[in-house]
C-alpha cells in the first residue's frame, strides 16, 4: 500500500493528488455539519429504509439482512459512495427464478472493503464458496504455459478471451463523474497509442465516429451500444452516454478494447478459427504492454491479492476472464448428458449473441464458468481441455460410439 | 467514516470540485432541451458546489437532461427538482428555464391560485356527441419531504402512509379505497387496467434517468373513490397526482369535484402539520418545472375528424392556448379523429382561468367541427390570440 501511494504521489499529477487530499478534508468538515438532512437521516431508522426483497432472487437479496443494512447504511467510501447505491440495481431488478443475478455493484475500489459485510457473502455465493477473508487469488498471465491450444476447426469457428481492468484512483462506471470518466478515457487512449507492431491500432470515440465508421464496427461485431439492460441502467452505468465512451482496436482487428462501458476497460482478444493459444498469447502480451504503458505515467490497475482484479460487478472479480469458443456440436448438444458434462468441466454455454441469448442451430458459445480462485492460465487451460473433450465426444457420437461424463473438476487450487 | 446524506444521487459532490469546471461540464452539443439551452459554464461553475439541505446537487438536477438529448421538434425540460429547496438553491439555472417554458414568466412574477369552482362560467354543456370524456388532473407535493427523484425508501413509505391516512378518512362522494401496487391481486389489477386507472413502472428514460423508478413498486399505489370519478396516484412522478374524471362533457362537474376533493385532502394534511408545497411565486411545487403553478391539465377527449385536418388547426389551438395529444396521453397519436385537448399553460394563470380556456376553447372547436360537417367555412370563427 505504501508503495502504490508513493508512486501515486510521485507519478501522477501531484496537484490533483494534493487537491484531492484537501478536498477530502473539506468534504469531511462539510458533511459533519449538523444539517437538516443529517437530522432527517437520523429520524429514519435503518428499518424504515430497509428494502422489500421478498420477491427477489439475486445474490444481494439472499445475503442482505436487517442487521447488515443497519451496520452499513450510514457508511460511505472516501468518494462518498453508499450501500444504497451499491444495491439499487438489485432492489430495482428482482431477478428471475432460474437466473440468479448478482444484484449489486461497486462504485469504487473501497466499496469492497467498506461494505465487505455484504460483498463477502455475495462473493462466496457467486464464486462457489471463495472466501475473500481467508483465501488468496492467483494471477498468472504467462501464456507460454498453455498446452494443446489449437482446436479442430471443423468444430471450432472462433476463439476469444476477454477481461476487464479498472484504473486505480478513479471511480467505477456506476459512480464516476464526467471528468473521472474522461480521465479514464485519456489515460487508456494515451497508453494504447504506445502499442506497436501487431498491436498498433486506433481509437474511435462513440460520440464522434462517422456513420461509415459506425457501420464498419457493427459489421465487425465490435460496436457496443448504450446499455438497455435494466441491470446496468439501474446501476447508473449509462449516465452521460456517450460521453467518454469508445472503442479501440488494432489494425489486424484481433485485439480490441472497450472504454467506459460496464467497466473502465474491457480487453478482448479474438480471431476466427481454433488457435486459442495464439489468442491467449496476444491477450497476455497486450495486457502486459498496456499495464506497462499506464505505469510509465504513474497509473496502475486496481488489484489486490484477496480479490484479484477489481471490477464493477462482483461476478467479474479475480481474473475477470471469460475464455470461449463458438463451436458446432450437432450430436453432443442433443445428448441428454450434455448439461452434466459441461457442468463437470466447469463450462457454461451461451447463445452466439453472448449472455442471455439463445443458440442458433447447433452453434454454441462455450466458456469458463469461474472467474475467481483460479488463475488466467488455469482457466484458459481448463477451457482448452474441456473443449477438446467436447470435440472428442462429438466425434465419438458421429461414429456411433458411446461417451463418458468426466469426473467433476475441483473448485479451487489447493 | 464519512456520513452519507441521502442514498441516491451524486453524493460525492465535493469530490468533484477537485476537477475544473471544463472537465466536469456536460457535452450538450447535440442536445435540444430547456436545460441545455440555459446551462452555461458560468452557471455550472457557480452552482456546482451547492447542495440543498437534503443533499441534492446541480448534477442531480440536470442528469435527466444530459442523458436525454431530446428531439428536434419536441422541447423537453431536461431537469427536475429533488426537493422544494432545489428551486431556490439552483434558481440561477431554473429561473431561465421556467421563464422559457412558461411564456416569459419572470422571477419577480406572482402566481395566482384559484380553486373556487364557482368562478368557472359554464362548462356543463359541452356536446357529448363530440366530447367523449372530461378530466382534470394536478399534482401535489407534501411539504417537508424530498421529491421522487431523491427520496429514500423510508421517506417514500412515510409519504404513502400519510397519503393513505388522509385519503381513507374521506367520506361522502369521496369515500374510497387504496390499492398498493406491490400487493394488489390479479383481479384488482385487471379491474384497474380496464378502468384506465393503473399506472405502470415508468419506462420513459426521461423519468428513469431522473431516478423516479427506483425501488419500484415499493410505496406506490392508487386510490380511487367508489364511484370511480376521483383518483389519486401515490409516488409516481410526484408525491400525489390527483385526477377527477367522467364520461361526457360536463367539465363543470369534473372541476367541482376536483376542487372540493383537493381542498378536503389539503385540510387533512394541514392538520398533520404537512401542508402542500406552495409559494406565491411558483404556485404548487412539483418535480418537473413544467408542472409548476397550477400543475393542472384539464382536458377532454373530443371527436374532431374534420377540424383536425384543417390547415389552421394548429394555429387555432395556439390562439386558444390549448394543446393536443393522442388519446393515450403525452407522446401518443390520435385514434379515429379523437384528440385529447387540454390547456397548454400551467404557471401564471389560475386553475379557474385555465379550465375556462379549455371549456370555451373546446366549445368553439365543436362549433367549428359542426360547421365543417355542413361544408361551411370557419374562417370567421377563428379567434384572436388569447
Amino acid at each position: 500500500m505504501a508503495n502504490s501511494f508513493t508512486r501515486m504521489i510521485n507519478g501522477r499529477n501531484t496537484a490533483v493528488m494534493m487537491a484531492m487530499g484537501a478536498g477530502t478534508l473539506a468534504s469531511a468538515f462539510l458533511l459533519s455539519d449538523n444539517t437538516a438532512a443529517a437530522e432527517r437521516r437520523r429520524f429514519y431508522p435503518p428499518s424504515a429504509d430497509y428494502p422489500d426483497l421478498r420477491k427477489h432472487n439475486n445474490c444481494m437479496a439472499l445475503a442482505m439482512t436487517p442487521t447488515i443494512y443497519a451496520h452499513l447504511r450510514d457508511k460511505a467510501t472516501p468518494n462518498n459512495w453508499t450501500l444504497d447505491q451499491c444495491i439499487q440495481t438489485g432492489v430495482d431488478n428482482p431477478g428471475h427464478p432460474f437466473i440468479k443475478t448478482v444484484g449489486m455493484v461497486a462504485g469504487d475500489e473501497e466499496s469492497y472493503e467498506v461494505f465487505a459485510e455484504l460483498f463477502d457473502p455475495v462473493i462466496r455465493d457467486r464464486h462457489n464458496g471463495y472466501d475473500p477473508r481467508t483465501m488468496k487469488h492467483p494471477t498468472d498471465l504467462e501464456a507460454s504455459k498453455i498446452t494443446s491450444g489449437m482446436f479442430d476447426e471443423r468444430y471450432v469457428l472462433s476463439s476469444r478471451v476477454r477481461t476487464g481492468r479498472s484504473i486505480r484512483g478513479l471511480s467505477l462506471p456506476p459512480s464516476c463523474t464526467r471528468s473521472e470518466r474522461r480521465e479514464v478515457e485519456r489515460v487508456v487512449v494515451t497508453a494504447l497509442s504506445g502499442l506497436k507492431g501487431d498491436l498498433a491500432g486506433r481509437y474511435y470515440s462513440l460520440g464522434e465516429m462517422t456513420d461509415k465508421e459506425q457501420q464498419q464496427l457493427i459489421d465487425e461485431h465490435f460496436l457496443f451500444d448504450k446499455p438497455v439492460s435494466p441491470l446496468l441502467t439501474a446501476a447508473g452505468m449509462a449516465r452521460d452516454w456517450p460521453d467518454a465512451r469508445g472503442i479501440w482496436h488494432n489494425n489486424d482487428k484481433n485485439f480490441l478494447i472497450w472504454i467506459n462501458e460496464e467497466d473502465h476497460t474491457r480487453i478482448i482478444s479474438m480471431e476466427k478459427g481454433g488457435n486459442m493459444k495464439r489468442v491467449f498469447e496476444r491477450f497476455c502480451r497486450g495486457l502486459k504492454q498496456v499495464e506497462h504503458l499506464i505505469q510509465e505515467r504513474g497509473w496502475e490497475f486496481m488489484w489486490n491479492e484477496r480479490l484479484g482484479y477489481i471490477l464493477t460487478c462482483p461476478s467479474n472479480l479475480g481474473t475477470g476472464l471469460r475464455a470461449g469458443v463458438h463451436i458446432r456440436l450437432p450430436f453432443l448438444s442433443k445428448d441428454p448428458r450434455f448439461k452434466k458434462i459441461m457442468e463437470n468441466l466447469r463450462l457454461q454455454k451461451r447463445g452466439t449473441g453472448g449472455v442471455d441469448t439463445a443458440a442458433t442451430g447447433d452453434t454454441f458459445d462455450i466458456s469458463n464458468l469461474d472467474r475467481l480462485g483460479k488463475s488466467e492460465v488455469e482457466l484458459v487451460q481448463l477451457v482448452i481441455d474441456g473443449v477438446n473433450y467436447l470435440i472428442e465426444c462429438e466425434k465419438r457420437l458421429e461414429r456411433g460410439q458411446d461417451i463418458k461424463i468426466p469426473s467433476p473438476i475441483s473448485q479451487f487450487r489447493k | 467514516c464519512l456520513k452519507a446524506i441521502m442514498p441516491f444521487g451524486n453524493t460525492h459532490n465535493n469530490f468533484k470540485l477537485n476537477y475544473k469546471v471544463e472537465e466536469e461540464f456536460p457535452d450538450l452539443s447535440k442536445h435540444n432541451n430547456h436545460m441545455a439551452k440555459a446551462l452555461t459554464k458560468e452557471i455550472y461553475g457557480k452552482l456546482r458546489d451547492k447542495q440543498t439541505p437534503s443533499g441534492y446537487t446541480l448534477d442531480d438536477v440536470i442528469q435527466t437532461g444530459v442523458d436525454n438529448p431530446g428531439h428536434p421538434f419536441i422541447m423537453t425540460v431536461g431537469c427536475v427538482a429533488g426537493d422544494e429547496e432545489s428551486y431556490e438553491v439552483f434558481k440561477d439555472l431554473l429561473d431561465p428555464i421556467i421563464s422559457d417554458r412558461h411564456g416569459g414568466y419572470k422571477s419577480t412574477d406572482k402566481h395566482k391560485t384559484d380553486l373556487n369552482f364557482e368562478n368557472l362560467k359554464g362548462g356543463d354543456d359541452l356536446d357529448p356527441n363530440y366530447v367523449l370524456s372530461s378530466r382534470v388532473r394536478t399534482g401535489r407535493s407534501i411539504k417537508g419531504y424530498t421529491l421522487p427523484p431523491h427520496n429514500s425508501r423510508g421517506e417514500r413509505r412515510a409519504i404513502e402512509k400519510l397519503a393513505v391516512e388522509a385519503l381513507t378518512s374521506l367520506d361522502g362522494e369521496f369515500k374510497g379505497k387504496y390499492y398498493p401496487l406491490k400487493s394488489m391481486t390479479d383481479a384488482e389489477q385487471e379491474q384497474l387496467i380496464s378502468d384506465h386507472f393503473l399506472f405502470d413502472k415508468p419506462v420513459s428514460p426521461l423519468l428513469t434517468c431522473a431516478g423516479m423508478a427506483r425501488d419500484w413498486p415499493d410505496a406506490r399505489g392508487i386510490w380511487h373513490n367508489d364511484s370511480k370519478s376521483f383518483l389519486v396516484w401515490v409516488n409516481e412522478e410526484d408525491h400525489l397526482r390527483v385526477i377527477s374524471m367522467q364520461k361526457g362533457g360536463n367539465m363543470r362537474e369534473v372541476f367541482r369535484r376536483f376542487c372540493v376533493g383537493l381542498q378536503k385532502i389539503e385540510e387533512i394534511f394541514k392538520k398533520h402539520n404537512h401542508g402542500f408545497m406552495w409559494n406565491e411565486h411558483l404556485g404548487y411545487i412539483l418535480t418537473c418545472p413544467s408542472n409548476l403553478g397550477t400543475g393542472l391539465r384539464g382536458g377532454v377527449h373530443v371527436k374532431l375528424p374534420k377540424l383536425s385536418t384543417h390547415a389552421k388547426f394548429e394555429e387555432i389551438l395556439t390562439r386558444l392556448r390549448l394543446q393536443k395529444r393522442g388519446t393515450g396521453g403525452v407522446d401518443t397519436a390520435s385514434v379515429g379523429g379523437v384528440f385529447d385537448i387540454s390547456n397548454a399553460d400551467r404557471l401564471g394563470s389560475s386553475e379557474v382561468e385555465q379550465v375556462q380556456l379549455v371549456v370555451d376553447g373546446v366549445k368553439l372547436m365543436v362549433e367549428m367541427e359542426k360547421k365543417l360537417e355542413k361544408g361551411e367555412a370557419i374562417d370567421s370563427m377563428i379567434p384572436a390570440q388569447k
